[in-house]
């Protein structure tokens, strides 16, 4: 055993579920909320979660996480550069 | 014919060249004459026709246009030498400091150029913050070097003596414009680049001025004073001093007068156009009127609070608008608001004159400008306007009236207006009202209308605003009406209710002890016009009396059941008994008040899941509103009819009462003084993650709070609990129970930032005070009570702790201003779509569902989409 131990960030429970939209999906997606994918809040690439979960700049993230509100929401993200 | 439409893509800033000013100009000025004798404008005067029309019913000279469709035209002046723009004096002094005496290039090595345009232009367009850091860098790096990497020359320090003298500190001596303006135009344009400068369309050579533009003369108008004698703008006198040294100037250059005064009249005229751009420029002494006051040139028209930006630009002003102050009055509807009459007649509604209403009409125009209610303008279907205050003969105009003609008439009953309250901090600021026209010379207003406006009667003011179009009056009466706004956005309750005396008047007439004979019964329900059936009386005998209930029951929704603690349920009246005996628990059934009364928990403003919240939220605002109206008048009459007011009596307390707070005190003491000694002999022990010394302190706050609650304790047992005082208090409608204490038994410890008060001399508070002495008294602690008086030392104490509350409002509301202001900033174009999505204006979505559950909070109970509870209460609470 090395002394490194890799943390996995998605375990954290303060770290919602992320994951890639397969594409087909995404665009049903997309054309349901009426936006281009710009007009979705935006991800970096670089963001620990998007290498987790290995998105790539063009993906589309869905994101599900735990509300005040409504309890569970969904809601997307769109992978930009950077 | 098609109009065409045109759209702007882009706007781009740059410096007026002497070629494009020459280009827009309509006319050069040659003359420094302005007027002739008969009065007129001379042709090549600042005031030249063909800078625009001036007068009415002319037509311009230039566009052919009369008063109304002429924008004005530019003209310019060529000067006999180039003067230096003040506003690029720091550009211009960088510039020849970057660049070569001889060859005009940068300062910096040709390869290096290279490489840092390059960098330059990829930067530019992503990131021009980083692109300008470039620029700094370069140029900074440009003026250090003394000698040119070009041409080899030998560089010299050059000098600004402020504001606009230039000096080389080598062979050229003095720089003049005329120098500076091909130093400037040697400069080879990628370098200009590099420096973050566009040479197309801002070429530095430019900010030398060699034509000054003159502007149009609608931006500079004279005006008539009355003894007929012409008064000029500043800027027209500016433009005149300018023109005639610019003469003279050319004068001595072709006399060919010593180059000494030729340079003289060379500095008058950058003096001159210096001021008229700028007239607060430090070291420049500024250009008076004769009067002595400063000239309002071109800067100082855009500067500051009351300057273009911030004064017309940001802060508009508007007509058919009224302030003035505002004053409560019970009587109207909570939906109304009082208008004097005076403005009545000033601010109007615009009425189109159909078949139907030209009889009404004819009346107001006929009643003229000075009777209410009459008009103040009649507009013909041409679209002219006449001044009702000038028509002798108003039949003639009521007469003349057919439908499509349009009358202002003034404001009466029914109107509706736009009322608002600064500051305009939530939507609720701003509310539609329906007018009544008041005797008097203020604002009247509704009670129940003072929370959402934050409003109270020690001298506010507020504004009225007029909507002039039907979709704004409908938009008004739909949307922006009191009414439509009781049940507030920010949390699920009525943020518009009763308070202060219809609240004690609730509470009075909802109590037990209230039987009201036939008359008073009769007077009550008069006082709100109630013309429904009177209900049997509870007491047939001896005497027919009602209960206050039984009048509370008649205004009332047949199917409501209700049931909640009152406020009054607390200390000794605790209970949650539907059946309680001192009726702190309120309980409708079928539209019945049967048990408790009616508090601030019931029918108060701000109180979530009250009473009058599920009134409205299940009977609909139009019924809510009714309700506030009748129930608080009734209210009212209730309380003038018993009488309620306030007496020393009832806050004052007898000797012994005393003797029991001192022994109250004493034993706080006591235990402080045990607490010091203990902590003295280093025998206290510190509390978790506190020092000693905080400790100490905490322990003696807590002996000292406690000793005040004991203290009001013992007062207040020596007080009649159902006296006016202790009404107000345990409704809701007004104070608390430590406003009693203080008021009877004491004041209790004064502290500023949660600590006792310990700073003031070395060592102590007050020189009253040994050193070191860290005793209740010298910290603050005020045993006696507003009724007793305090002495001078506390007094001190009180007013130290006092100021804190002052000063914390203070910085608050101008702290939680700012943060409003950012936060509506960025807020203010978001917008939830039909689709239940917020986006923003270019359609980024914010949220996927406005509030990510889609619930509009004015419509929850309590933020509670779904409160089930209620639910079944409303539909069986009548079987519990
Ligand atoms: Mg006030
Ligand atoms: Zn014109
Ligand atoms: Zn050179
Ligand atoms: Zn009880």
């Amino acid at each position: 055993m090395s002394g490194k131990k890799k943390i996995r960030i998605m375990d954290h429970e303060l770290v919602p579920k992320h994951e890639v939209v397969p594409k087909e999906e995404a665009i049903k997606i997309l054309k349901e909320l009426g936006v281009t994918p710009q007009q979705l809040p935006l991800l970096r690439a670089s963001d620990p979660v998007a290498r987790e979960i290995g998105a790539k700049p063009g993906d589309v993230v869905r994101i599900i996480r735990n509300s005040p509100t409504a309890g569970k929401i969904v809601i997307y993200r769109f992978v930009i550069a950077g | 014919m098609m109009k065409e439409e045109k759209f702007i893509g882009a706007i781009k800033f740059g410096i007026l060249s002497p070629d494009l000013i020459r280009k827009m100009s309509a006319t050069a000025i040659v003359t420094s004459e302005v007027y002739d004798e008969n009065g007129l404008p001379v042709e090549g005067g600042v005031m030249d026709p063909r800078l625009g029309v001036i007068e009415p019913g002319q037509r311009c000279a230039t566009c052919g246009n009369t008063l109304a469709r002429c924008p004005g035209h530019f003209g310019h002046l060529e000067l006999a030498r180039p003067v230096i723009h003040i506003g690029f004096v720091k550009h211009i002094y960088d510039l020849l400091r970057a660049t070569c005496r001889k060859c005009g290039h940068l300062k910096i090595p040709k390869d290096e150029i290279d490489k840092y345009l390059n960098l330059y232009e990829r930067l530019k367009d992503k990131w021009p913050q980083l692109a300008r850091s470039l620029s700094e860098f370069v140029k900074r790096k440009a003026i250090k070097n003394m000698e040119c990497p070009h041409c080899h020359a030998k560089q010299y320090k050059i000098r600004l003596e402020k504001p606009t003298t230039f000096i080389e500190e080598g062979p050229l001596g003095r720089l003049w414009p005329n120098k500076i303006f091909n130093w400037l135009d040697q400069i080879p344009s990628d370098h200009l680049r590099l420096l973050g400068y566009d040479p197309n369309f801002s070429h530095p050579k430019w900010m030398i001025i060699r034509v000054l533009p003159v502007p149009p003369i609608c931006v500079r108008p004279s005006i008539l004073l009355e003894t007929g004698i012409r008064s000029e703008d500043d800027l027209t006198h500016k433009l005149v001093d300018i023109v005639r040294t610019n003469e003279k100037l050319r004068e001595s250059i072709a006399s060919g007068a010593p180059e000494v005064i030729v340079e003289d009249l060379w500095e008058l005229l950058q003096y001159h156009i210096t001021t008229y751009i700028d007239n607060e420029v430090p070291g420049v002494p500024p250009a008076r009127r004769r009067s002595g006051m400063p000239l309002r040139t071109l800067a100082q028209r855009l500067k500051g609070k009351e300057g273009r930006f911030r004064g017309n630009l940001s802060g508009k002003r508007v007509d058919f608008s009224a302030r003035t102050v505002i004053s409560p009055d019970p009587y109207i509807s909570i939906n109304e608001v009082g208008v004097p009459i005076e403005i009545a007649k000033t601010v109007t509604v615009p009425v189109r004159v159909t078949p139907w209403n030209i009889d009404e009409i004819r009346k107001y125009v006929l009643n003229g400008p000075n009777k209410y209610p009459g008009a103040n303008y009649v507009i013909d279907p041409t679209g002219r306007r006449i001044d009702l205050r000038f028509i002798r003969d108003l039949k003639a105009v009521a007469e003349s009236l057919k439908p499509g003609y349009v009358v202002e008439r003034h404001l009466i009953d029914g109107d509706i207006v736009l009322f608002n309250r600064q500051p305009s901090l939530h939507r609720m600021s701003i509310m539609g009202h329906i007018v009544r026209v008041l005797p008097g010379r203020t604002f009247r207003l509704h009670l129940a209308v003072c929370p959402p406006y934050n409003a109270d009667f020690d001298g506010d003011e507020m504004n009225l605003h007029v909507p002039q179009n039907i979709e704004a009056r409908a938009e008004a009466k739909t949307l922006l009406l009191v009414q439509e706004h009781i049940l507030s956005p920010r949390y699920g309750g009525p943020i518009i209710g009763g308070i202060q005396d219809y609240i004690s008047g609730a509470y009075l007439l909802s109590s037990k002890v209230t039987l009201l004979t036939q008359d008073q019964v009769s007077d009550l329900l008069a006082s709100i016009n109630y013309d429904g059936e009177i209900p049997e009386p509870a007491v047939l005998s001896p005497k027919r009396v009602w209960t206050g209930k039984q009048i509370i029951s008649l205004l009332l929704p047949e199917n409501f059941n209700f049931s909640k603690e009152a406020k009054i349920s607390s200390g000794v009246l605790k209970c949650t008994d539907e059946e309680c005996f001192w009726d702190s628990y309120l309980v409708v059934k079928k539209g019945k008040l049967l048990l408790g009364v009616l508090d601030k928990a019931a029918i108060g403003a701000q109180q979530p899941e009250s009473m009058l919240h599920f009134l409205v939220r299940e009977y609909g605002n139009a019924f809510g509103k009714e309700f506030m109206d009748r129930a608080f008048k009734l209210f009212l009459r209730f309380i003038e009819m018993r009488g309620f007011t306030m007496a020393l009596t009832d806050i004052m307390i007898p000797e012994q009462a005393y003797e029991e707070i001192k022994e109250v005190v004493e034993e706080a003491k006591k235990e402080i003084e045990e607490l010091i000694k203990m902590y003295r002999e280093g025998k206290l022990e510190s509390m978790p993650g506190r020092t000693l010394e905080e400790t100490l302190e905490i322990k003696i706050l807590d002996v000292l709070s406690k000793a005040r609650d004991k203290a009001g304790e013992r007062a207040v047992k020596y007080l009649d609990p159902f006296n006016n005082v202790f009404i107000m208090a345990k409704t809701g409608a007004r104070g608390s129970a430590l406003n009693i204490t203080q008021m009877t038994a004491m004041l209790g410890q004064q502290s500023v930032r949660g600590q006792r008060i310990s700073r003031g001399y070395r060592g102590r508070t007050l020189p009253h005070f040994k050193r070191g002495d860290i005793g209740p008294e010298a910290r603050g602690f005020v045993a006696s009570s507003f009724v007793k008086g305090l002495s001078p030392i506390e007094m001190f104490f009180h007013a130290a702790g006092g100021r804190e509350g002052l000063v914390d409002t203070a910085v608050r509301t101008s702290q939680s201003g700012y943060m409003q202001r950012r936060l509506i900033n960025s807020l203010i174009d978001l917008v939830v779509e039909y689709d239940g999505t917020v986006r923003s204006a270019y359609g980024e979505l914010v949220q996927f569902r406005y509030g990510e559950d889609g619930v509009d909070p004015k419509n929850t109970s309590f933020g509670k989409a779904v409160n089930v509870e209620r639910i079944i209460e409303k539909h069986v609470g009548w079987k519990k």
